[in-house]
């Protein structure tokens, strides 16, 4: 007979925020399938001394009548060399793989130290206020106004080569973007209301930065974070290319590549391309899940 | 009324947005008409889809949303019908739209001489000299003084009231049939607003431009128009002679609109107002959309009742108006 | 107007001073000045003289005073390979290292801007997406590695472009320049190409979003709602708008160009301050790094103040502050 005359509510299924985020998330088919294939990578990366074919590091292995041979050659050995040789007679396909380990060690190693270097200045920051916030914030907006690759080339000429000195280097410039962020959305977050009632509630500073900061901190975090992971992986393969990076014992994707620059002009490009393949298809699977991640946790797209 | 016909004449306009969230039926089924250098009010709250009546008529409706059915006869040609060039040589041509923000409306990049020159140029093949003289013959007639140090400023130069009234000589270019006036008043000072009225008023009935005047205000249209015309959730609620609906409202919405202005309050009364919230687009009643609301609501209600002429020259959509008025 | 000029050149001139502080304390009072400035190779004699030279024998405070009255002077110590003075090694470079950022500058905005329109005027056309997608490539991509691949592609196998170097240059202003020969923008493309990719991305992403917040601006409706034709709203309106924010982040970024040309100049051998640097990080001729970075850092500042007066000149808004 009579509908009600109140407003009907919404009849929603329970979406709990994060189902609600998968579900955005997964709109964007393009980061699915990035985060397809970072995953692969990663497996890659991982378990590579389990999935190579040949341990290039292994000196025993190597036989350097099996130099520069193309893709697809048979070695001495009797191995199939998918994707040739470099010019030591390593299998470019484990030497990618075990590269993939370095780069990506290194990368998310080094963004994850930053992360917390990062975010506890930024924290400090905008609960100190005052002196510490001002002068956490010109180190920050000093350290984002100098390009990453001189401030790591810069550091890395004072300290030497060797990974830690990479990783060093690497944190150095990549903290102030996480400080800043975090600064940001602590600042923002300290304001509302609810702090203010949680800490009349007299809860514990603990309590209140773990259960309702950081909830709110959290998203902006991991996209920068996301982002910073993949620009500390091109950086460190752009240091190692220029000879600044990690040491031949360990060569990371960037060390491949520079190993084969010198036989490009002679057309044996594959020392050279396929870990470059394999550098990119990491960065841009990381990129693209980033992107939409952005998207995503944009609060003011959250319409 | 040129040929016959009046200025404008909407028919039954419906323009619907089709959003991931559902329909929303921003302009369901609205009918008026103005007549040649007559001021129409409309009236209603915010989201009631009086300012998608006024970007339907112009024919700035983006996607999400689109007409879906009616007729917007301006001057017994269907502009609904029209393509977007013909649109485009009516458009601050012979139909201009005044927008309520001058803050906004005015390319802060672009100084006011360009902004002007090019909506002479976009419509009538003139030299830049002659269209700049048109320029600050507008800026005259809006009674900005110092024309030519105006015309070489930009925007942010500006305080409010003088940029609306540029924006109402940018209206009058090409002298249209009619202007539309989407809030104009509603982001300035009461004592510029008054002038602004004033200026629209003069030049309405100088030139016989029809004005649609697009506002929450009642005591603005009191002052202005001829006829007022009340929207509520997307439909026009009542429509006649503005002294006479004032005076005596027939739909329950008007007259809670009319109790509620708090000028027409005895001291120390409680503030009268309408119980309830406006409904969302999204979920509109089935029967009458007031309903909700309305002292008068009974079960007959739940049937959307007709728009229905009580006295000549007034409608109401409503099934049982207020007495005094159907009486008086 | 010239006050605020005044006011950014002083402000210019103490970050300068802070910066010289910094360098010297990294280099005279951390470091080991006599390492890092005096050859290796110098014998007993030689040491002893630089050391005069250089004020090493002084208190701290002194030798700042030295090393700054030096730096104004111009002298910024010598280079141990080149047995020249540092600065004049760098500035021997500048030119070519400004022709290729300033290449890869105009080839981002030449290439990112129209791309960047379409993509916003049309969000969801194929060829946005496209465009959208190869972005996140153009920023991906190691440039290191796809100036390799240019040089693969286009020397090696077409035969097309000359590998690597510079072109044939022309004297201008007692500098050498070699956009002005067709030798050498044959030999400028590729790098200034591979320069560019990461630029045209980020112009691309730039523009796309400007255009798309402005498509919604009331001014856009405003104008539509006078008759102009879109064209008009789209380039003069809306262009006009987005030109301030693209052209304010592009300057900026240029210092960035100057700096990350170290690798392009190291791919593509190209003659410039890049190349200089990492050959002298590589065989520890510190001289020549530490003149680098005080260059480097003033041509910061430098970049900095034309960018924010270029800015203030083409927004009114800003322009016309305290005026009528």
């Amino acid at each position: 007979m009579s509908t009600t005359a109140a407003p009907r509510l919404a009849a929603a299924a329970v979406e709990t925020p994060f189902r609600r985020f998968c579900s955005q998330f997964a709109e964007s088919k393009l980061a699915l399938f990035g985060l397809a294939v970072f995953a692969v990578i990663a497996f890659i990366a991982v378990f590579a001394p389990w999935l190579a074919p040949q341990n290039p590091y292994d000196l025993a292995q190597l036989d350097i009548m099996d130099g520069r041979l193309e893709p697809g050659s048979v070695g001495g050995s009797g191995m199939t060399h998918w994707l040739g040789t470099d010019d030591q007679g390593r299998d470019m396909l484990s030497g990618i793989m075990y590269g993939l380990r370095i780069s990506l060690l290194v990368g998310a190693g080094s963004a994850i130290i930053a992360c917390a270097v990062g975010a506890s200045l930024g924290m400090l920051a905008a609960y100190a206020g005052g002196r510490t916030d001002t002068l956490i914030m010109r180190l920050v907006d000093l350290q984002l106004s100098f390009p990453a690759i001189l401030a790591a080339l810069m550091i890395l000429a004072f300290l030497g080569k060797g990974i830690l000195n990479v990783v060093i280097a690497l944190v150095v410039v990549e903290w102030a973007y996480y400080a800043r962020t975090v600064r940001g959305s602590a600042l923002v977050e300290r304001r509302r209301e609810y702090i203010e009632a949680a800490q009349c509630l007299a809860l514990p500073t603990r309590r209140i930065i773990f259960r309702h900061l950081l909830p709110n901190v959290l998203p902006p975090l991991i996209v920068v974070g996301t982002m910073q992971v993949a620009r500390a992986i091109a950086l460190e393969a752009t240091l190692s290319f220029l000879g600044l990076g990690v040491p031949i014992t360990e060569p990371s994707l960037g060390l491949l590549i520079a190993n084969g620059y010198e036989y490009m002009l002679s057309g044996k490009y594959w020392i050279s391309f396929y870990p470059g393949i394999a550098l990119l298809v990491t960065i841009v699977s990381i990129n693209l899940v980033g992107d939409q991640l952005r998207d995503v946790l944009n609060p003011r797209l959250q319409k | 009324m040129a040929n016959g016909h009046p200025t404008l004449e909407l028919r039954n306009l419906r323009t619907h947005f089709f959003t991931r969230a559902g329909v929303v039926k921003a302009v369901d089924d609205v009918s008026f008409s103005v007549g040649r250098g007559k001021v129409l009010g409309l009236v209603g709250e915010s989201g009631s889809g009086k300012s998608v009546t006024g970007f339907s008529i112009i024919g700035l409706i983006d996607p999400p949303g689109r007409i879906t059915g009616g007729q917007i006869l301006y001057q017994g040609q269907d502009l609904a019908r029209l393509d977007e060039e013909g649109m485009r040589h009516l458009r601050g041509n012979r139909i201009a739209m005044i927008f309520q923000d001058p803050m906004m409306t005015l390319n802060p990049v672009l100084r006011i001489d360009t902004q002007m020159i090019e909506t002479v140029l976009a419509h009538e093949k003139v030299s830049r000299e002659e269209a700049r003289q048109r320029a600050r013959d507008a800026l005259g007639q809006v009674g900005i003084a110092s024309p030519d140090e105006r015309l070489r400023a930009y925007p942010h130069q500006f305080s409010g009231g003088m940029r609306q009234r540029v924006a109402i000589a940018i209206a009058l270019l090409h002298k249209p049939d009619l202007i539309i006036a989407d809030e104009p008043t509603t982001a300035l000072d009461v004592t510029i607003q008054g002038q602004i009225l004033a200026e629209a008023q003069k030049l309405c009935s100088q030139f016989g431009t029809a004005l649609i005047w697009i506002t929450h205000d009642l005591s603005v249209v009191a002052g202005l128009a001829d006829d007022i015309a009340v929207m509520y959730a997307g439909k026009v609620v009542e429509q006649g002679p503005v002294d006479q609906v004032l005076d005596a409202p027939l739909h329950p919405y008007t007259a809670g609109l009319i109790g509620s202005v708090p000028s027409r309050n005895h001291r120390g009364a409680a503030l009268r107002q309408i119980p309830g919230m406006t409904p969302s687009l999204l979920n509109i009643d089935a029967g009458c959309a007031f309903r909700a609301r309305c002292p008068r609501a009974e079960i007959r209600c739940a049937e959307p009742p007709p728009m229905a002429e009580y006295l000549p020259g007034r409608l109401a959509r409503c099934i049982h108006p207020h007495e005094e008025a159907v009486a008086a | 107007m010239t006050l605020y000029l005044l006011r950014r050149c002083l402000q210019a001139c103490g970050v300068m001073l802070a910066m010289s502080v910094l360098v010297f304390v990294g280099v005279f009072a951390i470091g080991d000045p006599v390492e890092i400035l005096i050859s290796p190779e110098a014998d007993q004699i030689e040491r002893e003289r630089a050391v005069k030279a250089l004020g090493l024998d002084l208190p701290l405070w002194r030798q700042y005073l030295v090393f700054l009255g030096n730096a104004l002077q111009g002298d910024l110590g010598r280079s141990f390979v080149f047995n020249e003075p540092a600065l004049q090694l760098i500035l021997q470079r500048m030119p070519a290292t400004l022709e290729l950022a300033f290449g890869a500058t105009i080839f981002a905005l030449i290439v990112g801007l129209p791309l960047g329109l379409y993509a916003g005027l049309k969000p969801d056309s194929p060829l946005s997406k496209g465009i959208m997608a190869g972005s996140i490539l153009g920023f991906s991509l190691p440039t290191f590695w796809v100036g390799l691949m240019l040089i693969m592609v286009f020397a090696v196998q077409l035969g097309w472009l000359p590998s690597t170097g510079r072109g044939e240059t022309v004297d201008v202003l007692g500098m050498r320049w070699s956009f002005l020969t067709w030798d050498g923008l044959q030999h400028m493309a590729m790098p200034a190409f591979n320069l560019a990719l990461f630029k045209i991305s980020l112009v691309i992403r730039l523009t796309r979003a400007g255009v798309r917040e402005a498509m919604l601006m009331d001014y856009v409706k405003f104008a539509r709602a006078k008759g102009l034709s879109s064209n008009r709203v789209i380039f003069v309106h809306v262009f006009k708008n987005i030109l301030i924010p693209v052209v304010t982040v592009v300057g900026l970024e240029f210092g960035g160009t100057i700096a990350f040309s170290v690798v392009t100049e190291s791919v593509f051998a190209w003659p410039g301050m890049g190349k200089l640097i990492i050959d002298s990080i590589n065989v520890l001729d510190r001289p020549v790094m530490v003149a680098y970075l005080m260059i480097i850092v003033l041509m910061f500042i430098v970049i900095n103040l034309v960018v924010d007066l270029t800015y203030s000149f083409l927004d009114p808004r800003v322009r016309l502050e305290g005026k009528a």
